[in-house]
């Protein structure tokens, strides 16, 4: 078995340099404040990896996603807005980078889509009711509806 | 030779679904009493064809034959016994063939389960269960055969995906599958009564059974799949809104939605062509999900699958399956009117909310799932849908489902109202009020607003649950197994909602470098690093941590998160310590080497995470609790006495 040791140290830092999908990033970092800490974690889990097939760039790790970590270090740290920052990696990526899909016109559906549903929804569901609560008085089925669940108590 | 044996099985078991689907649907449509008799003979032979070629398969593995491509590619000789029969579901082609098989077995569960109704009506379950067959056979005979030679054989295999060597992921796909494949027979239960054009509360009382364990095993599958997902992605989350776990997660919104509106069709005859919409759909969406799953359209965590070829044939035999089904729909269900009526405030207005909520976060999470595709074909780019998407989205119709689930389990049928009930329902929510903002602000710290909210809605529904239940104690009444099915699984919802709040509002979470000796705090706890020691495993090597866990100053445990390199496939996988400890867990995952002795940690505390797990297989459990239900068996037998021989229901008109 130990002759395996010094192969395992040596596959161990070979992969630690190759990019390998499931093993995530854990890259510690301080910023000077709290503020600034919490900004970089929400940036960092809100921009996606470029290279990765569904990481953020908080758990991606490749060597573009750490670079991209960087620069939003720098760039908090120089002062800019997260407005800035999510404009400079929009420029160079595109949408993409975006976990957050943004509200422009060619998105817009995505965005509309939940409330929109939602409206249909109980806009039909209310029209059903509406049928329905007109035909309570025509409709003699009662006696066994209610098995003692809720409501009134029927004596047997 | 054993290849070649299951190739040929698998060859008559389309040959024999060929026939089921045959005279299972022509012959109640003709009449011929002669072929609806055949179709049982036609199910039974399937299920032994493809029990032998999954047999064949896992022989295969079992025996190290690695002139099996499939078996090269997806196994190795160092691979444990264990993982060589979890390797048969590894990969594409094997998965399939899981697929498969588990449908032969819902078919002849099926068979036998639908012994004593109608024959015409059971005839024509199988009949549209062998449609399904025929698809997925031909699918895999056509274009992923994990039977196919290799020339020469290989000396050694490649070896099984490092992710997929964990028990826990091993079990996730058959769990799953037999969710997925489950919802088939609601499915088929629906298509059945389309080509019969009748449907009463008979019909769901027959279906409620199957659509509820197909539920179940979804919710056991997704649960798995969440959990493993925990412990060795190395990140310590339990949820992505990953594209696949979406496929599974849409599947089981529908489902969910189904078995709420059947319980309306059984006790009112309401809801009829709605229900089997919601059936269609449920099944139609995991088929979708395996298209897009195995299509490669998707970029995504768990696309080791994809194949873009293959995606095509599952599209147009979705197209086919969906398509006649929802011709089927729109020429019958306008047939399927009922005359019942009920008030806004009856239990049918809460159950068509609860439907409509289900749809409509089903509906979103399509949305979100199909942008991308979207975006890419009209050339707008290419766009990513995550998390900040989904979570607001998705809360949008679950927060209001949350409100009305304790009035839906209270409110009387037909003309509505709460009656006595009101006033307990008031004093249960005023007290999981208190219990919700004494957990959010007493216990924990630095709450927001949503956090008091939904615990508060997590413990009502715990607390409305247990309204009946505890009155029919007291009144000495029995508690019929549906009933206690439906109380357990609401309490499971709310510890779900209650830990769901506790992780989101109250993770404390970092990541840290330590050398040896030095300590970081988190969440309350102090972790000290101790060493680190080269890790052997049969398959793997890597490099094990020994972290010393302490609160304010008292040891609580000793954790060994490990790092493994597989040697095969050259891949790192993390596997976290994981500790429970006062209903927090505490996970430490290992890191890389950062130089000069340092590695780095990621530590996270999360409260109650353990509970969100639990949760699930509570619902799951209700689940399975409420199909026990006498009525499902007495209903059958007494079906029989009263159903006799009977006419060729209508002559496929």
């Amino acid at each position: 078995m130990s002759r395996r040791a010094p192969l395992g140290a040596l596959m161990l830092t070979l992969l630690a340099l190759l990019a390998a999908p499931f093993a995530h990033a854990i890259a510690p970092t301080r910023m000077p404040t709290a503020a600034l800490e919490a900004r970089y974690e929400r940036l960092i889990h809100n921009f996606r990896c470029m290279q990765c097939q569904d990481e953020s760039l908080a758990n991606s790790p490749v060597s573009l996603a750490a670079d991209m970590r960087r620069q939003i270090r720098q760039m908090l740290l120089a002062g800019d807005t997260d407005q800035q920052i999510r404009h400079f990696f929009v420029a160079r990526y595109g949408y993409f980078i975006l976990f957050k899909p943004p509200f422009v016109l060619k998105t817009a559906w995505l965005w509309l889509a939940p409330g929109v549903l939602l409206a249909i929804g109980t806009v039909s569901a209310l029209w059903v009711i509406r049928r329905r609560a007109a035909l309570v008085a025509g409709d003699d089925e009662d006696e066994f509806l209610d098995d003692g669940l809720t409501g009134p108590r029927k004596h047997p | 030779m054993i290849p070649e044996l299951g190739q040929f099985a698998l060859i008559l078991a389309l040959l024999l679904s060929v026939l089921q689907a045959f005279f299972g649907i022509a012959g109640p449509a003709l009449g011929r009493e002669r072929w609806t008799a055949a179709v049982i003979p036609a199910v039974a032979g399937q299920f032994v064809m493809v029990s032998t070629a999954m047999g064949c398969l896992m022989a295969a593995f079992i025996g190290n034959d690695f002139s099996v491509r499939y078996v090269a590619e997806n196994s190795n000789s160092a691979l444990p016994l264990f993982y060589r029969i979890a390797g048969v579901w590894g990969a594409h082609s094997g998965s399939l063939l899981l697929w498969i098989f588990l449908l032969a077995c819902w078919t002849l569960a099926a068979a036998i389960g639908t012994a004593r109704l109608p024959r015409n009506f059971a005839a024509r379950v199988l009949g549209v269960l062998g449609t399904i067959s025929i698809g997925f056979l031909l699918y895999t005979l056509i274009t992923s055969n994990p039977f196919v030679r290799l020339d020469p054989p290989w000396a050694d295999g490649m070896g099984l995906n490092p992710i997929l060597q964990d028990p826990g992921l091993a079990a996730h796909p058959p769990v799953l599958y037999t969710g997925y494949v489950g919802l088939a027979v609601a499915f088929a239960f629906a298509g059945a009564a389309l080509l019969e054009g009748r449907l009463d509360r008979e019909w769901a009382r027959w279906t409620r059974p199957w659509a509820t364990t197909a539920w179940a095993f979804l919710t056991c599958g997704i649960t798995l799949g969440s959990w493993w997902a925990y412990y060795t992605l190395g990140w310590g989350g339990f949820w992505f809104w990953d594209p696949v776990e979406n496929a599974s997660f849409m599947p089981w919104l529908m489902g969910t939605a189904l078995i709420h509106s059947l319980a309306v069709t059984e006790k009112r005859g309401l809801f009829k062509s709605w229900t089997l919409l919601l059936a269609v759909l449920g099944f139609s969406l995991s088929l979708i999900g395996t298209f897009l799953v195995r299509s490669g359209v998707l970029i995504s965590v768990h696309s080791f699958v994809a194949s873009p070829g293959r995606g095509e044939f599952i599209l147009t035999f979705l197209v086919i399956m969906i398509g006649a089904a929802l011709a089927l729909y729109a020429w019958r269900a306008p047939q399927m009117q009922s005359e019942a009526g009920f008030e806004l405030s009856a239990r049918e207005s809460f159950l068509l909310f609860n439907n409509i909520l289900l749809v409509t976060a089903c509906g979103t999470i399509f949305a979100g799932e199909m942008a991308p595709i979207i975006s890419i074909a009209l050339h707008l780019g290419k766009l990513s849908v995550g998390p900040p998407y989904f979570n607001p989205t998705f809360l949008v119709s679950m927060l209001p489902l949350l409100v009305l689930v304790p009035f839906g389990m209270h409110a009387r049928w037909k003309r509505g109202g709460l009656g006595e009930r009101g006033r307990t329902l008031s004093i249960a929510l005023a007290a999981a009020a208190l219990i919700g903002c004494a957990v959010a602000f007493g216990v924990f710290t630095g709450a927001g607003i949503l956090s008091p909210v939904s615990m508060t809605l997590g413990a009502w529904i715990i607390l409305a649950s247990l309204i009946d239940p505890i009155d029919r104690l007291r009144r000495r009444i029995a508690i019929p197994r549906a009933v206690l099915g439906m109380t357990v699984a609401h309490i499971g919802l709310g510890v779900f909602v209650i830990a769901m709040t506790a992780v989101q509002g109250f993770t404390a979470e970092q990541d840290v470098a330590l050398t040896r000796g030095m300590s970081a705090r988190d969440g309350g706890y102090t972790f000290q690093f101790e060493r680190i020691k080269p890790l052997h495993g049969p398959n793997y090597g890597g490099a094990e941590a020994k972290i010393l866990v302490s609160r304010n100053g008292k040891p609580v445990t000793v954790m060994y998160p490990q790092k493994r390199t597989y040697w095969v496939q050259h891949m790192v996988t993390t596997h976290s310590a994981i500790d429970i400890n006062g209903g927090s867990n505490i996970l430490v995952a290992l890191g890389q080497d950062l130089g000069d002795g340092r590695w780095s940690f990621r530590l996270q505390v999360r409260p109650l995470v353990l509970y969100i797990w639990i949760g699930a297989l509570i619902m799951a459990a209700g689940g399975l609790l409420a199909i026990t239900d006498r009525r499902y068996r007495l209903a059958e037998s007494r079906e029989t006495a009263a159903a006799g021989p009977l006419p060729a229901a209508g002559t496929g008109s």
